[in-house]
């Protein structure tokens, strides 16, 4: 159907896109590739010259360097998960004809709206303080002792946190696709004496995937980076418990003002990353396909 | 040329100066606290005197400004034209050449009034690269109500078993009451600031004279121990997130019996925000009884990096901040506990001022450090409760992360310790001071 | 899928439904609380839901203390301003991904999403040097344009997804009445298109104001936008819950009513691909 010239246009009209983010890719990605194998420490000036693959067998013999893996991983995961879960359960809830439905639905995406340093640090303090949060005032209350979230369980209340972040995202999207499902279907199914569970199973779930499809690859994406909210509520410890690439990453550039080390670490983290985005695409590129 | 002409010239000359100057911006990089925050509200006194320069400001969380800070001036970006630094890092930079001498301040600002110790931390080779716009120590601040119920009294210069005697004493775990609030949050300015203060009361220190870790001797054995032992059975739960405001809070909410940490926490723990304002009483930090005390040192000063292009109204304003009018501006609208403390032998002199609670003991404890001489043995580095070398930052945050590790109670003191020698032995023999 | 429910059944789904959204909304209720509290009751123990002393001195001590209105104007030009610049340059690439596709149209896309998983945190001296180098350090214009290259890829790839449920027959019916590519676009694909950019808009507006790393690394006073603003009140001295719920409060606000008001487009244009 297209033409030569309808070809050319639509080669054009990529192109602006396509060179503006190939040097926002090439030139810090350059750069950051040649710091990983100098010695630059912002400090020491005076110390300079090639060091070879030092900065990242730094890096790779670290003693946190797989717990930092695995945590990455747990945190990207461990969102997913709940978002996904708990958001398709939120949007078949709000989608129900109850009263307010309006009000409701701007009740559920509020946190997605509040940035990041802000809810970690509503959440760090308004609630998980072990004496002045309200959690550890609703454990008094119950004659319990508080939990202290941020120093015995610091990964999941890290996870929580952004979850609950994420989870209007996840919601909103799931919603979305909701509404676009014919109501005959469902009651069709209703009629024959489906369960409210095949229903789900057979008819909406499989409407959904394509949104959830979506869901996982964007927050896989920004969940991958996430470094901030940990900065604000453990600052990766106690320890090392809750340190994640990301943030080990940060700690070498700002903390250490390490460049070196902190390059090297980004380059890892870009081979994590594509190793993620292969497996997702596997696993996820088809359902983008139909 | 006649001495009239030169003078003519230099006089229109000095007007030309004048009027170029009367398009100066300089910008101001602060931390988020309470005495730079206080100076913010007094600009109208600066704007009066000095109309042709104006201050722009970036004030920001203690991190985020050191981050901020650090890459603008060790990539030359000329960002700002004053920039307010601690002790740890002025004497690093001035030695690169990042940091503009003020040893051409003005006579009025009277350099010999500064405290020496503060001086001396903030001068490189003769040159002061810093003006103090506040200096501190720690000390013990505790309650007297509480040790009076417990028929204790917490002598002036306490000894650490003084201070786990009150602390035991103190302690209520049922009224959420704790002995002794310390900082456990990991970093080189968190709990190591507290804990290398502490070492050194037990004779511990970071290096040798040929710059070997210390972590593997019993000194530091010792002083780890101690701490846990005070925290764990006396201190509050979660401890191990607490960072100086942390623990100010809680004992404005009348739930620490004991916290050791900076002399300027005194006027906020007297001030309006706590409960517990009238029932204060402070202490030198405590010893072991060889000769050093567990307190620090430190300035928050103002510095102008060479890459700023305004450098002469820079050192007006640093010579508007910091000087003896200052201060007597501030007495004057705020009150004399809310003058940023510790810089001036003067206002340690002033009669006013002495009726303040906690003076004495800030200046009896600021005097007590001695920051070429930290700790019983000899040491090749400067420093009270840091080192003051470029890689302190990140061995201490390390070494703090370990430590509060220890505090959480994921390792033992022996891991934690063992894990430190090992991490900065690494890091010393990577950047060639262990050859 | 709006269906009718059986009297007892409405009730409880609307009594679960508010539940659960009150809970998923009750960390931004209770910031607001505490912003009007003191800072004594801020603390309280046990916690007072509602204080017997509400003030607004949190906030007058905030808006006394920094430029709000400065940082408020920095961030609504770096939120708008990248994203419809980001809109400029995505909606021809989305456009022409969706309706001449090539065979590696899905791999260009992937590609572009990828761009987004080097850590910011790795690159930020490579990306400090290079602005502080050609002068858009601390300005509008290099925030505008580096949140636009940040969210550029989120933006082409909903756009494309919407795009690609516009059905062809349409283009090619107005194709064959002569319609050439330029009335195409604006006469038949951008009225349709429509709700998926406005919701694309609102997402990427959203995201731009909450980007809180690189608004806070590559300026100082001139560009800051909120992000900085709440720097300034995190940790600082003594009490500070009621404060920092202020300043928390002043920074979300803005997009917080945006967001409200908008919610219904946000809502119709999420599709992803999922309508079919």
């Amino acid at each position: 159907m297209s033409t030569q010239s309808t070809r050319l246009a639509a080669r054009l009209m990529v192109a602006p896109s396509v060179i503006l983010l190939f040097i926002w890719m090439i030139v810090p990605l350059a750069m950051t590739l040649y710091f990983s194998f100098r010695l630059y420490r912002l400090l020491s000036p005076d110390r300079t010259g090639w060091v070879g693959f030092n900065n990242f067998v730094w890096f790779l013999k670290s003693p946190d360097f797989w717990l930092a893996i695995w945590n990455t991983l747990a945190l990207v995961g461990g969102v997913l998960i709940i978002t996904v879960v708990l958001g398709t359960l939120v949007a078949l809830l709000i989608d129900q004809p109850v009263k307010g439905q309006g009000v409701l639905r701007i009740l559920v995406i509020a946190p997605f709206f509040v940035m990041p340093p802000v809810a970690a640090s509503i959440w760090e303090n308004l609630f998980m303080h072990p004496q002045n949060g309200l959690f550890a005032a609703v454990a008094r209350g119950l004659g319990a002792q508080p939990i202290l979230f941020l120093e015995q369980y610091p990964m999941p209340s890290v996870i929580g946190i952004v979850a609950w972040e994420w989870l209007p995202f996840a919601t909103l999207i799931l919603l979305t696709a909701l509404q676009s499902l014919s109501s005959e279907q469902l009651e069709a199914a209703e009629m024959d004496g489906a369960s409210a569970f095949s229903r789900f199973r057979y008819i909406i779930l499989p409407h959904l995937t394509r949104a959830i499809t979506a869901v996982i690859l964007i927050q896989t994406i920004f969940l991958l980076g996430i470094f901030g909210e940990i900065y604000t509520t453990t600052q990766g410890g106690p320890g090392s418990a809750s340190t994640t690439l990301p943030y080990m990453i940060f700690k070498q550039a700002i903390v250490a003002k390490d460049i070196g080390r902190a390059a090297a670490g980004g380059i890892i983290a870009v081979i994590l990353a594509n190793i993620v985005a292969v497996f997702l695409m596997r696993g996820l590129g088809k359902n983008l396909d139909a | 040329m006649t001495l009239t002409t030169r003078a003519l010239l230099g006089a229109t000359a000095a007007v030309c100066l004048s009027s170029w100057a009367m398009a100066d911006t300089i910008t101001v990089a602060t931390v988020n606290n309470g005495d730079m925050v206080r100076m913010q509200g007094l600009m109208d006194d600066f704007k009066a005197k000095h109309p042709d320069i104006d201050v722009q400001w970036v004030t920001l969380e203690e991190n985020v400004l050191r981050q901020n800070v650090t890459t603008d001036i060790a990539t030359g970006g000329g960002q700002y034209d004053v920039l307010t630094i601690g002790t740890y890092e002025v004497p690093i930079w001035g030695k690169q050449g990042w940091l503009v001498s003020l040893n051409d301040l003005p006579e009025s600002y009277d350099v010999n009034d500064l405290l020496p110790a503060i001086r001396g931390g903030l001068t490189v080779d003769g040159n002061l690269f810093a003006a103090p716009f506040y200096g501190e120590s720690s000390m013990v601040m505790y309650r007297k109500d509480l040790m009076e119920a417990a028929g204790l009294t917490m002598p002036e210069a306490p000894t650490w078993a003084d201070i786990e005697k009150a602390a035991a004493a103190m302690t209520d775990k049922s009224k959420e009451q704790y002995g002794i609030c310390l900082r456990g949050k990991a970093g080189w300015g968190e709990n190591m600031a507290f804990l290398t203060a502490m070492s050194n009361s037990y004779g511990a220190r970071w290096f040798d004279e040929n710059w070997k870790p210390q972590f593997d001797q019993p000194e530091w054995k010792a002083t780890l121990d101690a701490y846990l032992n005070l925290m764990n059975n006396y201190g509050p739960p979660g401890a191990s997130n607490n960072g100086f405001n942390e623990n100010l809070t809680l004992f404005q909410q009348g739930k620490c019996g004991m916290w050791i940490d900076a002399t300027v926490a005194a006027s906020f723990v007297t001030g309006k925000d706590s409960t517990v304002a009238d029932k204060v009483g402070f202490a030198l930090a405590p010893d072991n009884g060889l000769g050093k005390r567990g307190n620090w040192l430190w300035a928050w000063s103002l510095a102008i990096p060479t890459s700023s292009k305004h450098q002469e109204a820079a050192k007006t304003f640093i010579d508007w901040a910091t000087n003896k009018d200052y201060l007597a501006l501030v007495a004057s609208k705020e009150g004399w506990a809310n003058v940023p403390p510790g810089t001036r032998t003067s206002l340690y002199e002033n009669p006013e001022y002495a009726k303040v609670p906690f003076a004495k003991m800030t200046l009896d404890s600021i005097n007590a450090a001695d920051p070429t001489h930290p700790t019983v043995k000899p040491v090749p580095y400067v420093g009270v409760q840091f080192v003051a070398i470029p890689e302190f930052q990140g061995l201490g945050t390390t070494v703090g992360e370990l430590f509060s590790a220890a505090l959480a109670g994921q390792k033992s003191a022996d891991d934690a310790l063992a894990e430190a020698q090992a991490a900065v032995t690494d890091e010393m023999t990577s950047a060639g001071y262990i050859k | 899928m709006a269906r009718t429910l059986s009297p007892r059944r409405r009730l409880l789904t609307t009594i679960a439904a508010w539940s659960v959204a009150l809970l998923i909304f009750f960390p931004v209720l209770w910031m607001l609380i505490t912003s009007f509290k003191t800072e004594a009751s801020a603390v309280a123990s046990p916690p007072e839901l509602f204080s017997a002393s509400w003030t607004l001195e949190n906030y007058a001590e905030v808006w006394a203390r920094s430029d709000y209105p400065r940082f408020f104007w920095n961030s609504v030009v770096i939120s708008i301003g990248s994203t419809l610049l980001g809109l400029a340059v995505a909606i021809p690439a989305a456009w022409s991904m969706a309706f001449v596709p090539t065979k590696r149209t899905k791999d260009l896309l992937m590609w572009m999403l990828s761009t987004k998983m080097m850590p910011a945190v790795a690159v930020m001296i490579p990306l400090y040097l290079v602005f502080q180098r050609i002068g858009l350090f601390d300005t509008k214009t290099g925030l505008v344009l580096a949140l636009m290259l940040m969210n550029l890829p989120i933006i082409v790839w909903m756009l494309y997804t919407y795009f690609r449920e516009i059905p062809g027959e349409i283009l090619e019916a107005a194709r064959m009445d002569g319609a050439s590519l330029w009335n195409e676009i604006v006469y038949v694909l951008t009225p349709m298109a429509i709700p998926g950019i406005a919701s694309t808009l609102l997402l990427n507006v959203i995201l731009a104001w909450n980007e809180a790393f690189w608004t806070i690394t590559l300026t100082t006073t001139k560009a800051a936008p909120l992000s900085a603003f709440i720097a300034s009140f995190s940790a600082p001295q003594g009490l500070f819950y009621a404060k920092l719920s202020a300043a928390s409060t002043m920074a979300i606000a803005p997009i917080l009513i945006l967001g409200w008001f908008s919610q219904k487009q946000l809502v119709r244009g999420l599709t992803f691909g999922a309508v079919k």
